[in-house]
């Protein structure tokens, strides 16, 4: 009887976030587009459900909520869902909207879909051989098999991204750090900016007037037949198609340049808003939490082995939350950065996919954050994967992200006073 | 070569509609081969003969400011942009019409071109919504362009154009549609081509043949007070 309570309260706990999921893509990430393919909608919020149902029972486990009988159920279950989609459902469609985007192949979609996703499986298959991810003993169809090597992605993505997003974090919000950039600064790089437009269109009027010149020009000598028209061909040479291309590429140069000022330009109101946000109280609330994040991340980066139990268990709650918000805010500027309206389809199928390889790992590595008697039911469901593998994986790529962060970001501080200095 | 009078155009849209190549193609009369992003704003300048064949017939270079970027940019990005709506004589909207939320967001599009002077965060003084008035009594005249024309199947041919019939009326202004990567549809003698030359003739003549020889900006002063007074209610 318990069991079907249980069972209900997850359906309706996974419709909810499916809603989220659904509502998500429509508000946010479609918001410039047309929705024409509504099965790329269904396919990103099933995915959402199922990795935010994940957390829930990981949530469940530790409040000691639902019996455990249903709980474990549900965690296979819920595997077993999620593992589907994102090894068959998600890379086919995928597959298959790169396939149609692409002119030539449209009449065998279905076939050259198919022919992707092989080669998907093929290259996910050769991802297990080199990592010591698996102990012996299993056989080649177990869902260990397949766990391992989602996992090993996952956690590379999410190490590669928490590594920069330590540095990151501290960087954007403490104040410290925020260059100081004034009204008048801003003022001066618009009105360059203004001068190198004008420059290009003078140089462009020069352009297709001679060119208007030249047509009118060319029709005349083609009217020039015989003797004289011979003559005046030789006595005045065609200087204009020479200077024509060395105006060229001095337009080219000043597009070149008025690209770089605008750039620059964005970069210093971007810095300016970051100033005035600084001064309001919630800026400075953030900027509090910054430093204390701050340290907490460079604790994390130095001190890895220890863990107290009780705090760890608090992070997990809030790692969790931010970690969900975080991935969608970061998916979603992504998303704009790069989509148009060919390849928004398969965009967001991608990042449906980055989704649920980073929430599948996520859990994978949460086991190290959690206390001991909760770590059961993960290693249960979970199935003998070697945990301390992916801990130790996930923190080399960690350091080695932040390091390179930290490394980036001194270069690019570095280069920005110096751009100022030659205005 | 004598100096010729300056025009200013903006061509505003969504990403991917079209507005490099349509560009390219007017002023270059040429099918842009490899389009890409749009940083910033790209120039190109077109030779228009004004009142062609009568005897007042008069040169003028006409620049397309070709704008790029979303409505969904951060708003550094958007303060930025709004530095090259200054002093503008006309705006070509550019909607892609296999994309029915490019045509919409072109009322956003219009309002932050013609609100610069008031709003250069991006935080429009209207409400959002559309306002008739407004656009009727809009000084600066304003085209209406429908690309990917060749993607529209032959039967939903008919509700696309009533669609944007519907759209020009809003804008109070001339439309056509076409192909970018077909030079026909603005040949010489078309309904495009002349629709083309009007607007371009009637940019020309706002800006150098008005009575008032004050400067576009868009949306007066004295509408936005009126409109402004109508949220007080």
């Amino acid at each position: 009887m318990s069991f079907l309570v249980d069972s209900v309260i997850m359906f309706t706990s996974q419709v909810l976030f499916f809603g989220f999921g659904w509502l998500f893509f429509m508000r946010q990430l479609f918001k410039d587009y047309e929705v024409r393919q509504y099965i790329v909608q269904v396919v990103f919020s099933i995915t959402f459900a199922f990795s935010c149902t994940m957390f829930e029972l990981i949530i469940f486990e530790i409040l000691g909520a639902l019996s455990s009988n249903s709980r474990y159920f549900h965690w296979k279950l819920n595997l077993y869902v999620i593992l589907l989609v994102l090894i068959f459902v998600v890379p086919f469609y995928i597959g298959y909207f790169v396939v149609s985007n692409i002119r030539l192949l449209q009449r065998q979609k279905l076939l050259f879909a198919c022919m992707v996703w092989f080669t998907f499986m093929y290259f996910f298959w050769k991802l297990g051989d080199p990592f010591p991810i698996l102990s012996p003993k299993h056989g080649i169809l177990s869902i260990e098999q397949l766990i391992s090597r989602v996992g090993v992605i996952g956690v590379t993505l999410m190490a590669l991204l928490s590594g920069f997003g330590a540095v990151n974090c501290p960087y954007t919000y403490m104040s410290y750090f925020l260059r100081n950039v004034t009204d008048s600064d801003i003022l001066a790089l618009e009105r360059r900016l203004l001068q190198t437009m004008d420059m290009i269109v003078s140089k462009k009027k020069r352009i297709a007037m001679t060119r208007r010149q030249m047509y009118q020009r060319g029709e005349d000598q083609n009217k020039q037949t015989g003797f004289w028209g011979m003559i005046k061909s030789v006595t005045s040479p065609q200087t204009g198609s020479e200077n024509l291309s060395l105006i060229q590429q001095e337009v080219d140069a000043l597009e070149e340049l008025s690209r770089q000022l605008f750039l620059e330009t964005v970069d210093l109101q971007a810095t300016k808003e970051r100033i005035e946000y600084s001064t309001t109280f919630q800026g400075k609330y953030f900027n509090f939490l910054g430093y204390f994040f701050s340290i907490y991340c460079v604790w994390k980066i130095f001190m890895v082995k220890f863990w107290s139990q009780h705090i760890s268990f608090i992070l997990v709650g809030i790692i969790i939350v931010t970690s969900i918000r975080g991935l969608l805010i970061t998916l979603t500027k992504f998303f704009y950065a790069i989509s148009s309206s060919k390849s928004s389809n398969v965009i967001v199928l991608v990042l449906a996919q980055i989704m649920g390889m980073y929430f599948v790992s996520s859990v994978l590595l949460m086991r190290m954050s959690m206390p001991l008697e909760y770590r059961t039911i993960v290693t249960e469901v979970l199935g003998e994967l070697q945990f301390n593998f992916y801990h130790r994986w996930f923190d080399v790529i960690f350091l080695v992200s932040a390091l390179s962060s930290i490394l980036f970001l001194y270069l690019a501080h570095k280069q920005a006073p110096e751009k100022q200095m030659a205005l | 070569m004598a100096s010729l009078d300056r025009v200013k155009v903006l061509v505003l849209g969504d990403s991917g509609v079209g507005k490099s190549s349509l560009v390219h193609l007017l002023c270059q009369n040429q099918v842009l081969g490899n389009p890409s992003w749009t940083v910033g704003c790209s120039v190109d300048v077109r030779v228009q003969d004004y009142k062609e064949g009568t005897p007042e017939e008069k040169t003028y270079y006409i620049e397309l400011w070709d704008v790029g970027g979303s409505l969904g940019s951060a708003s550094s990005i958007k303060s930025t942009r709004a530095v090259f709506y200054n002093s503008v004589n006309g705006i070509m909207l550019v909607h892609d019409l296999t994309n029915k939320k490019s045509s919409q967001n072109l009322y956003r599009w219009s309002l932050e071109a013609l609100n610069k002077d008031s709003s250069p965060t991006g935080v429009i003084v209207s409400n959002g919504d559309y306002d008739r008035e407004q656009f009727a009594e809009n000084s600066v005249p304003l085209l209406l362009i429908g690309t990917k024309f060749d993607q529209i199947p032959e039967t939903k041919r008919n509700e696309v154009l009533t669609r944007t019939a519907f759209l020009s009326e809003d804008f109070n202004a001339e439309e056509f549609n076409l192909d970018c990567t077909n030079p026909r549809y603005l040949a010489a003698g078309t309904s495009n081509a002349v629709k083309l030359s009007r607007f371009f003739d009637k940019v020309i003549e706002k800006r150098y043949f008005t009575r008032d020889p004050s400067p576009m900006t868009g949306f007066t002063d004295r509408k936005r007070f009126n409109f402004k007074s109508l949220h007080y209610d």
